[in-house]
């Protein structure tokens, strides 16, 4: 039913294998299959609750945190299961980034900012520095708006602003999957399309996992769609045929706004 | 149709006086704290004008019972007040922040739920009890360990007001770390730091006001307190020259002296000018310590 086999385009970055997620005795994920290619984007649409959030934050183990929170199944990058006992974390997390919902710069300056996942556990001196903050600002597309004044206080930036910033910032360590959790939906529509346009830019260096409740969104940047459902994977295939053609009837009702 | 409207004009002769009620006990406090000034004023000023601000304020020779020549300055004792209390911060502030960080940050909350009620029962252990071990404890581990007479100093009084402080900074630090947003624990660990690197480098600087105002609460407590140093600090009036020797702070010496002096005597009138000092340093420090986390909250929101 569920078509996990997407052998037409390139490499699988993230394979999910029976993943069941629990928050104590509650479970909020059944059995999750699919595989998310490289260097595209894939959205994760949902109603509010279906365990959208939870599932992305698994794959870079932010549920961690959670300590009622209990997982079962894999997950593989690059064929490494990221629940394995001999898992660094830190390193997962530098190679898995993840931007907010709501845009969360440090109250720092936007240069520490950017530099915050450099200076830890590795030493670069200034220049380094410099170099690679300048690099991930205009990854971020927001260079130009902040270059005079990197020694401000990150949280005088507008939200959007604030919302590239966190892009930028998740780009300086060098991941090579970059997880986004609704990152606009606390930013006005202008800003969005900013975003938005950063995001679809960005697969061509990155693998891109976006979690979004706007369906326009989903249609607009992805290319691939995965539909929760109470916990559980409804269909999953290329977005456009999520949108056009899609194989199971709750899909149908969901993206054509019948509920949700 | 039910009518929303006030039944009959007891309902708001009720709310009028419940509204007065709560109007005059704000305003009473208030009133009582104008009033304690304008006592310690009162009764300072002719200390102020029969010994003369310029001796008050730079002699070092507190002798207001000698025959030949009384003199009243309070240096001496107001630099043993800054130096128990610098003593009781150096010792109390690291591991109150210490405490605070790990109650916040790693303790499982079982392990949080028995370490918290025990640090607030800290704070509730009478004055006079902890001068107690000061004489019987700590005292005499300080003569054993440096070798004295005995162990009645500074040293002693920090140490036993270290402890005393201890709740307040453990507590007001630990509420601004409790206030820094989960959101940026979580961007820190997403950048791959730890837990430890994530506390220092974002989450005592995002809760540093907190922190910095939990210091000057503690510190406002440590110089106020008064049975404990008295008991446990050895009162010699001289000019404190080190941790070891014996001083005599604000505090006790108003609370030694003021039993046996004649009522509206010089001297009378000299303690009561010790006493509007000290209220001005407690004062100030706590009322900063109140703009800076009134600031640190609007931030924070
Ligand atoms: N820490 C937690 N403890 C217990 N239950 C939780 C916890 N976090 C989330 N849940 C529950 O798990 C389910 C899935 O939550 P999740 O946040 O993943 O949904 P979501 O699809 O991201 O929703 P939204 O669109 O509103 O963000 C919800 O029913 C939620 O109430
Ligand atoms: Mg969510």
């Amino acid at each position: 039913m569920v078509n996990t086999n997407l052998k037409t385009v390139g490499q699988t970055k993230i394979l999910v294998e029976n993943l069941n997620l629990f928050y104590g005795q509650k479970q909020v994920l059944e059995n999750i299959n699919l595989s998310i290619p490289e260097n595209q984007v894939t959205a994760i649409i949902g109603p509010s609750g279906c365990g959208k959030s939870s599932f992305i934050r698994a794959l870079n183990r932010m549920n961690d945190l959670i300590p009622e929170a209990r997982i079962e199944g894999k997950i593989l990058i690059d064929e490494e299961n990221i629940y394995d006992r001999d898992i660094d974390l830190v390193a997962l997390r530098k190679k898995v980034g993840m931007v907010f919902q709501k845009p969360n710069p440090f109250p720092k300056s936007i240069f520490d900012n950017v530099a915050y996942g450099l200076k830890i556990g590795s030493n670069h001196n200034r220049a380094d520095l410099e170099k690679i903050v300048e690099k991930s600002l205009r990854q971020a597309a927001i260079w130009e708006e902040v270059k005079d004044r990197l020694n401000q206080n990150a949280l005088k930036l507008s939200g959007g602003q604030q919302q590239r910033l966190c892009i930028a910032r998740a780009l300086a360590v060098e991941p090579e999957i970059i997880l986004f959790d609704e990152p606009c939906s606390a930013i006005d529509p202008i800003a969005t399309a900013r975003v938005e346009e950063l995001i679809h830019q960005l697969k061509t260096e990155f693998t891109v996992v976006i979690v979004t409740h706007n369906m326009q969104q989903a249609a607009r940047i992805s290319d691939f769609t995965a539909f929760l459902w109470l916990g559980e994977l409804i269909e999953y295939d290329r977005t456009e045929k999520i949108f056009t053609n899609p194989a199971n009837k709750l899909t149908e009702d969901y993206v054509t706004g019948r509920f949700g | 149709m039910r009518s929303v409207k006030k039944k009959g004009i007891l309902a708001d002769l009720r709310e009028g006086l419940i509204h007065r009620l709560f109007q005059t006990s704000g305003l009473m406090v208030i009133a009582i704290l104008l009033g304690i000034i304008a006592l310690l004023l009162y009764t300072s000023v002719p200390a102020f004008r029969e010994i003369g601000l310029r001796e008050f304020l730079t002699s070092t020779r507190w002798d207001p019972t000698s025959p030949e020549k009384p003199e009243y300055g309070f240096l001496s004792m107001l630099a043993s007040t800054i130096m128990v209390t610098i003593g009781a911060m150096v010792i109390s502030f690291p591991l109150g922040v210490a405490v605070a960080s790990y109650l916040s940050d790693v303790a499982a909350p079982k392990v949080r739920e028995i370490v918290k009620p025990i640090v607030e029962l800290l704070a509730a252990i009478p004055s006079v009890v902890v001068g107690f071990i000061g004489i019987t404890l700590v005292g005499p581990l300080i003569a054993r360990v440096f070798n004295l007479s005995h162990g009645l100093n500074a040293l002693n009084g920090s140490l036993l007001l270290a402890i005393m402080a201890l709740p307040t900074i453990i507590s007001i630090s630990e509420d601004s770390l409790n206030a820094v947003p989960v959101s940026y624990v979580e961007a820190s660990l997403a950048l791959g730091a730890n837990p430890w690197e994530t506390l220092i480098k974002v989450k005592i600087p995002a809760a540093a006001s907190g922190i910095i105002a939990s210091l000057m609460l503690g510190m406002g407590r440590a110089i106020g307190e008064t049975m404990t140093v008295l008991m446990a600090t050895g009162n010699a009036r001289a000019f404190p020259s080190g941790f070891l020797q014996s001083v005599r702070t604000l505090t006790a010496n108003i609370a030694i002296e003021l039993g046996e002096v004649p009522y509206y005597s010089t001297h009378y009138y000299a303690l009561f000018a010790l006493g509007l000092v000290l209220f001005l340093i407690t004062f100030f420090i706590n009322l900063s310590a109140d703009v800076i986390l009134e600031k640190q909250k609007r931030k924070l929101q």
